[in-house]
């Protein structure tokens, strides 16, 4: 009974692994956003900053390689907030009974679906990274051999925490949900302002101020924090912003994201036990 | 894996006064039974009869709303996680992955109840070869036919070995070759102890398979009883007749000692006999000849499950083709 999720987990990867196409596009997506976002906005904005006076040692980075995170965080919340659908056909069509009626703890249903999850962000985490830093992003630029792979684990610690947030909100919902186009709406409809109000692809001091308060507590920039403080380092210039991130404000940013992901466990957990499926 | 029952639990399944609404429309109705440990017993009843929202509290996805239940001698209510690990099911409806293959369907399930693996390769192959499915092992669910499907299912229930196995509805669409072999692959499992519950609007399947039987019709249990002691109900036999004064026949056979009692049909009428109806006929045939009264049709036969049903439930359960049925069905304007 204590491995319950690792079933949850096998069946999830074979699904993930069967879908060749679907599992090509949600690769190439990122990369497209990369190479034609991340190129064409870069090659204004770098000659836009080309004027600014870059502080004397300061680190200045182009805009590639600031909206890279952004694409890492934007990649894993679609990832992660879509997670969850695969309960939504399970209850309709699929194995849902059968796993409830079965003597598996319904705790491991979350636990494996996100475990899943984490794993397939994972697996495109590193392959964005790779074409970013291939087409010009400059991560771990500098940086020594043990640096890079502090850099790579502590980037996959904040991508693991923040997807299991949105994967288990992603579950919640899902398990509420009669029809998969009512989920697909409620997506779209978070992603929108999860993704532009916060530090993705610009820097967010300019904000009025509420959805600059906003901003700062949205999970999405408690992670690009993270990210950023991993691939570029504690201190740069980027858009002619100089940011620094101590350790503590890193910590601080880890930690609202275990907040975050506690926050949405319950919620799942909740939304769970009050499941009927018949 | 399961813990021992609680005291005074009762190892089968026990319940009492069960209801449940969905709005205001009760679809079980206070129904009380009691399934002994190591029987095979059975729901028989028409569409909506309220067979699978009893099946769906029993296995704890439906929550208990009033009276009580316990199976394999725990409380669905206080220990559902208990009664979880102590059954296995076969749902009515298909409930398969349409993209995982047949061996991964089944992979799956042993899986998910803790078999190990040795465990699930013996069964597996075992239960493939009972469902004829060996050849379609790395099909998807997809591609198979509604019988495979119906198979793969049932293999899928009878993977483990649980205290209690409930299988609602589990020859739906089978061809009449795979209702018998599975009738006797679950006999061999009830053999090895698993008590099992299952509902059928097949009369065949209930009389062949089940120890003891409820006719259950709106959310009611009418009547329980073994196979034989419910067709006993409507006495030793059925005789139909047809007579050129069917009012006046009744009239006089209603007296007769044998008689138990009389059904109106459309051309003639039943009467169910508590002898040998060999032995009645000739009294029944002079009583009528005594009062000038013809018979043109007589025919004599025993009660079967399909004349219990309709005795009991004043209604068919299946469409079958005319004079199939049994005796005791009602036609449009019979009574
Ligand atoms: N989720 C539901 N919501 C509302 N009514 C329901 C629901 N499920 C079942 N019912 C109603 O409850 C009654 C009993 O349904 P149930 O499925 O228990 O019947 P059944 O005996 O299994 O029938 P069948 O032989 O067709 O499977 C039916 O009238 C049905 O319409
Ligand atoms: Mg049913």
């Amino acid at each position: 009974m204590t491995y319950g999720f690792a079933t949850i987990y096998w069946r999830d990867m074979i699904r993930f692994v069967r879908f060749k196409t679907l599992l090509f596009s949600s690769l190439l997506q990122p990369a497209l956003w990369l190479a034609f976002f991340g190129i064409a906005m870069s090659s204004s904005f770098d000659r836009l900053m080309a004027g600014v006076p870059v502080p004397p040692g300061v680190h200045a980075v182009g805009y590639l390689t600031f909206m890279a995170a952004g694409i890492i965080a934007m990649t894993t919340l679609f990832t992660s907030l879509f997670g969850g659908i695969v309960i939504l056909f399970d209850k309709n069509w699929g194995l849902m009974r059968e796993i409830l009626a079965s003597p598996m703890n319904r705790n491991h249903i979350i636990f494996g679906i996100a475990l899943s999850g984490v794993t397939k962000s994972f697996i495109q985490v590193i392959i964005i990274m790779a074409f970013g830093i291939l087409i010009g992003a400059a991560f771990f630029a500098g940086f020594g051999a043990m640096q890079v792979v502090l850099g790579v684990l502590g980037i996959l610690a904040f991508v693991g925490i923040f997807a299991l947030g949105f994967l288990f909100l992603s579950a919640g919902i899902a398990v509420s949900m009669e029809s998969p186009e009512g989920l697909q709406g409620i997506i779209t409809l978070l992603t929108m302002p999860i993704f532009f109000a916060s530090n993705a692809l610009y820097p967010v001091d300019s904000f009025p101020e509420f959805l600059k308060v906003l901003s700062i507590y949205n999970p999405m920039t408690l992670m690009i924090n993270g990210i950023r403080y991993f691939a570029i380092g504690p201190d740069f210039l980027a858009l002619g912003k100089h940011y620094v991130y101590t350790t503590s404000d890193i910590a601080l940013s880890f930690f609202g994201l275990i907040c975050f992901a506690a926050i949405t466990f319950w919620f799942a957990w909740w939304r769970f036990k009050k499941a009927v499926v018949t | 894996m399961a813990g021992i029952p609680a005291p005074g639990g009762h190892p089968g399944i026990e319940v009492k006064n069960l209801e449940h609404s969905y709005g205001d429309f009760k679809a079980v109705d206070g129904i009380s039974f009691s399934v002994k440990e190591g029987e095979i017993f059975s729901f028989l009843g028409p569409n909506g009869a309220g067979k699978s929202t009893a099946i769906n509290i029993l296995i704890t996805l439906l929550s208990l709303q009033k009276g009580e239940a316990s199976v394999a001698g725990f409380d669905v209510t206080k220990d559902p996680q208990k009664v979880r690990e102590s059954i296995g099911v076969v749902f009515q409806d298909i409930t398969l992955d349409r993209d995982m293959t047949v061996w991964e369907i089944l992979e799956f399930h042993g899986r998910l109840y803790n078999m190990s693996r040795e465990e699930r390769k013996k069964r597996i192959d075992e239960l493939l070869r009972l469902v004829q499915l060996e050849a379609k092992k790395d099909e998807r669910t997809k591609n198979l036919s509604g019988g495979m499907k119906r198979r793969l299912e049932i293999a899928r229930g009878l993977m483990t070995r649980p205290k209690v196995l409930f299988l609602d509805e589990p020859t739906l669409g089978l061809d009449p070759q795979t209702r018998m072999r599975m009738w006797d692959y679950i006999k061999g499992v009830n053999n090895e102890g698993t008590t099992i519950f299952l509902t059928t609007h097949y009369m065949d399947e209930a009389d062949r398979l089940s120890d003891r039987i409820s006719i259950i019709d709106h959310g009611k249990i009418i009547i329980t009883g073994t196979s034989y002691g419910l067709k006993n109900t409507l006495g030793q036999d059925l005789i139909y007749l047809e007579t050129s004064d069917n009012e006046a026949a009744i009239r006089i056979l209603q007296g007769l000692y044998s008689v138990r009692d009389i059904k109106s049909k459309t051309k003639g009428f039943v009467l169910m006999v508590n002898e040998d109806g060999t032995k009645v006929l000739p009294a029944i045939i002079d009583a009528l000849r005594d009062r000038r009264i013809e018979l043109s049709t007589i025919n004599l036969k025993k009660p079967s499950m399909d004349d219990v049903f309709v005795f009991y439930t004043g209604k068919e359960l299946r469409d079958e083709p005319e004079g199939k049925t049994g005796y005791l069905t009602l036609r449009p304007g019979g009574h």
